[in-house]
């Protein structure tokens, strides 16, 4: 029986509602309790504040997609720091590369930031296997991944036929072959249409061949999630990301999830997720007169409480585009002419990576940058608006501190505006100069941990609470005195003084000390077997798909570790 | 200008990355502290005084310091990485990667170097008295920055990948040159005084090549234009001149189509 406490630390769980009062926060075998004996280890956080585990909603960290960034970027790998990580004793790991780091880069990059869970964002179903392989060797780190459903053809058609039930069947088979935590929407119908050369940019395009829309799709696949009672909602990469003029379409897409209300046993109250929401918030008809719409879509986001947002915060560095929207990576090639891969996923869906360099010298960059500040900066609810950065599309995840000095820093934000070489244009653009908000360590605090623990259903795991896996993170912050200069608060959340994962110290003082077991979170339904949907299954292998049905499945032995978040339905 | 002379005492196993061994890292140290800095030798760490003794004395600034570097250097890399100013004279044939991403100063070496020369070269200058291997003046594996500025002149030949990605600056080959020179070029001037076997310019999209011998097998995305008289380092010839690379991409300059060119000497 281990016992450990944390003492007189600036406690901030919004889950449990802890402000920034001082407390105690007690740990027995791994998790929460309430108190422990006088024989307890003690951790002093006097003058520093402590908070849950981080949790990541949304990057992309393992599997085909990023292994694919990794081998076609060796130059991301160079003059890019130590090279080497981890426990010294176990024999130091590599930890390579910048915007697509090694798997174990990943794990100790995390943890020293005091995070403890992610969420890998697409999952392609028939590279399952690849994903679990690399979590594997990812260490320290809880994670979970969605596969992508918004381009499948079983999906389509059972919406385009109204079968309800046996579209839900079908999810609840896929998230138990390929051991998947939730419903992953990108350029819903899109990625198919690219299949033939072609995309759709608004919610109303007929896809292909289907002749099904893009708001069928996602209200079809927001009816099965909360028929089921997953734990996370769609979670959904909308149409015409990355384009001018597209936040009516986004405003269109966060329409869908009107008069829908979250059915599930997990605390989760939204029932539609849009991610990366900065690169779905422009206006203008070109480059040339691109601006920010920030303000329109949070609007919509502030009145309309069933729905969360992560950010998708641009970090003005070199980094490695990847998503599941292969015409979206075509298209952004033809702008930089840098390097480009592009993948098709039978059946299910596909890809493109393109390096991209957000350059402050750039207008449109720099308004991007102004574009995803402002949306934290306009939000009502910081529980519903979640720090990330579309990890590596917008910048990556090591840059989160910057992100949070940026948000709690109005100087900050001015010192990095001076840089800009087209600073009154982005100004004009934006409205970010004007913007005085200064967010506090609660704030953050919503917005790394609480917020994405509550909408990915998992607060009860990734938090303070009793009960919950002891997953803390202790931060050289004194929240009584902030420090002026803002750089020491992007300092203090790139390293934490201390980061436990399941009681055990894994970080002190910045550096890895322990890598304890990690899990593999996935979603186990219950339900009966339905005989429409299994046959359904069978002759779609037979007949289009280039695998055998029985070599589909991840294997139980290929998942490392998992922990399933298990629910019924009859 | 003060001059620290450095002698091989001993070989390593493997291959030693000397990327400590410029004008920049030696300028204002002592010859103790000198022979303290790091080398790698694969994942361990070395000093460079394990493999070599230092007499002499550094100057000030990088470009009050000359390095001249003695002994059978074949298995030595990186020398003069990054540097910015100051020379290195390396007297024997040496390995890959010397003077990659240098941004100034001079680097000679009196025998052959191997791969990666200059890659990535933004200023200054290198001189191969003997042959140069692969990539002279590219990118870095998968990089699309190639050499930007400078000038890199081989005395003798040297092999494939001659200033990939570059975007600017100057490279002499004075022998035969092997094959792809100027791939994916957007800029920069890249001169092979001897024969080239094939694909010079490919998918270029600004650049120009001068070609002193023959192309044995030309790339047909370029047509000849003209026959024109310049000037190539420091003596005039008369060259047919092609233009291309017409399969790929255009860009344009007061509202002139910016081809690559490629000079092939009468
Ligand atoms: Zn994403």
């Amino acid at each position: 029986m281990s016992e450990l406490i944390i003492k007189n630390g600036y406690v901030f769980d919004p889950i449990s509602g802890l402000k920034g009062d001082k407390a105690d926060i007690s740990v027995k075998d791994g998790k929460i309790v309430d108190k422990v004996s006088n024989k307890a280890e003690v951790i002093d956080a006097a003058g520093k504040t402590v908070m849950a585990g981080g949790v990541d909603i949304h990057c992309h960290v393992a599997g085909p997609k990023v292994n694919l960034g990794r081998e076609m970027r060796p130059e991301d790998k160079f003059f890019r720091g130590e090279y080497r990580g981890g426990i010294l004793k176990q024999g130091k790991r590599m930890e390579m590369g910048f915007s697509i780091p090694s798997t174990w880069k990943t794990g100790y990059a995390y943890a020293r930031m005091g995070y403890t869970f992610t969420n890998e964002a697409a999952m392609p179903p028939l590279l399952a296997p690849h994903v679990h392989e690399e979590f594997r060797d990812t260490p320290i780190l809880d994670q979970a991944a969605m596969p992508v459903f918004g381009n499948n053809w079983f999906c389509f058609e059972y919406i385009k036929n109204k079968e309800l039930e046996n579209n839900a069947a079908y999810i609840a088979w896929l998230l138990n072959a390929t051991k998947g935590i939730g419903i992953k929407v990108v350029n819903p119908g899109g990625t198919e249409a690219w299949a033939w050369g072609e995309n759709c940019t608004t919610i109303n395009d007929p896809v292909p061949y289907f002749d099904i829309t893009p708001a069928e799709i996602v209200k079809g696949l927001i009816e099965a999630n909360e028929y089921l009672g997953l734990p996370h909602s769609v979670h959904i990469h909308g149409n015409n990301l990355g384009n001018p003029g597209n936040y009516k379409d986004t405003i269109d897409t966060l329409k869908l999830a009107e008069g829908t209300k979250a059915k599930n046993k997990f605390g989760r109250e939204q029932v539609l997720h849009n991610t990366h929401l900065q690169f779905h918030s422009y206006k203008g008809t070109s480059w040339a007169d691109f601006e920010s719409g920030a303000k329109e879509v949070m609007d919509y986001v502030n009145s309309n409480k069933n729905i969360t947002v992560d950010i998708g915060q641009v970090t003005l560095d070199e980094t490695t585009t990847m998503t599941a929207d292969g015409p979206f990576e075509y298209h952004l090639n033809q702008l930089n002419h840098i390097k480009w891969a592009n993948v098709d996923v039978e059946l299910e869906t596909g890809s493109g990576i393109v390096p991209y360099i957000y350059d402050k010298n750039i207008k449109v960059c720099g308004i991007q940058w102004a574009i995803g500040l402002e949306i934290g900066l306009y939000a009502k609810d910081l529980m519903r608006v979640h720090i990330t950065t579309d990890h590596p599309n917008a910048g990556p995840f090591t840059r989160y501190p910057r992100v949070i000095k940026w948000l709690m820093s109005q100087k900050a934000r001015e010192a990095t505006l001076d840089t800009m070489k087209w600073k009154d244009k982005v100004i004009a653009a934006s409205n970010i100069a004007s913007m005085d908000r200064e967010l506090g360590l609660y704030d953050i605090a919503m917005m790394t941990r609480a917020g994405p623990a509550k909408a990915l259903g998992l607060s009860s795991i990734y938090s303070l609470t009793k009960g919950a896996d002891a997953n803390i993170a202790i931060y050289n912050l004194d929240a009584n005195k902030l420090p002026s200069d803002p750089e020491l608060i992007e300092a203090a959340f790139q390293n934490t003084a201390y980061t436990l994962k399941e009681g055990v110290v894994v970080v002190k003082d910045g550096q890895i000390v322990a890598e304890p077991p990690k899990y593999t979170l996935w979603t186990k339904v219950n339900m009966p077997e339905n005989a429409q949907v299994m046959h359904d299954i069978k002759e779609k292998f037979s007949r289009n798909y280039t695998v055998n049905l029985e070599n589909y499945a991840v294997f139980d032995e290929h998942v490392h570790n998992a922990r399933a978040i298990e629910l019924d339905v009859a | 200008m003060e001059t620290v002379t450095m002698t091989l005492t001993s070989q390593p196993e493997l291959f030693l990355e000397c990327y400590n061994v410029t004008p920049d890292q030696f300028a204002g140290k002592s010859l103790a502290e000198i022979a303290a800095l790091p080398a790698h030798e694969g994942k361990i760490q070395w000093k460079l005084g394990d493999f070599f003794k230092f007499d002499g004395k550094a100057g000030e600034t990088a470009a009050d310091t000359k390095i001249v570097v003695n002994g059978d250097v074949r298995r030595m890399k990186r020398f003069g990485q990054k540097m910015s100013a100051g020379e290195i004279v390396i007297n024997n044939d040496t390995d890959m990667y010397i003077g990659g991403w240098m941004t100034g100063g001079k680097i000679t070496v009196k025998g052959n170097a191997d791969s990666f020369l200059g890659i990535a070269m933004e200023g200054g200058e290198i001189l191969i008295e003997g042959d140069a291997q692969n990539h002279v003046g590219s990118a870095y594996r998968g990089d699309w920055r190639g050499m930007s500025g400078g000038l890199i002149r081989v005395k003798g030949k040297a092999g494939n990948d001659i200033g990939t990605a570059m975007t600017g600056g100057t490279i002499i080959i004075e022998g035969d040159a092997f094959i792809h020179v100027l791939t994916h070029a957007e800029g920069g001037t890249v001169i092979i005084k001897g024969d080239v076997e094939g694909r010079v310019g490919g998918q270029m999209v600004k650049g120009d090549a001068y070609i002193f011998g023959n192309i044995l097998y030309p790339l047909p995305g370029f047509k000849k234009i003209a026959t024109v008289e310049k000037e190539v380092d420091g003596a005039t010839y008369t060259f047919d001149q092609f233009i291309g690379d017409l399969g790929e991409r255009k860009t344009k300059k007061k509202g002139e189509i910016i081809y690559g060119n490629i000079y092939l000497k009468k």
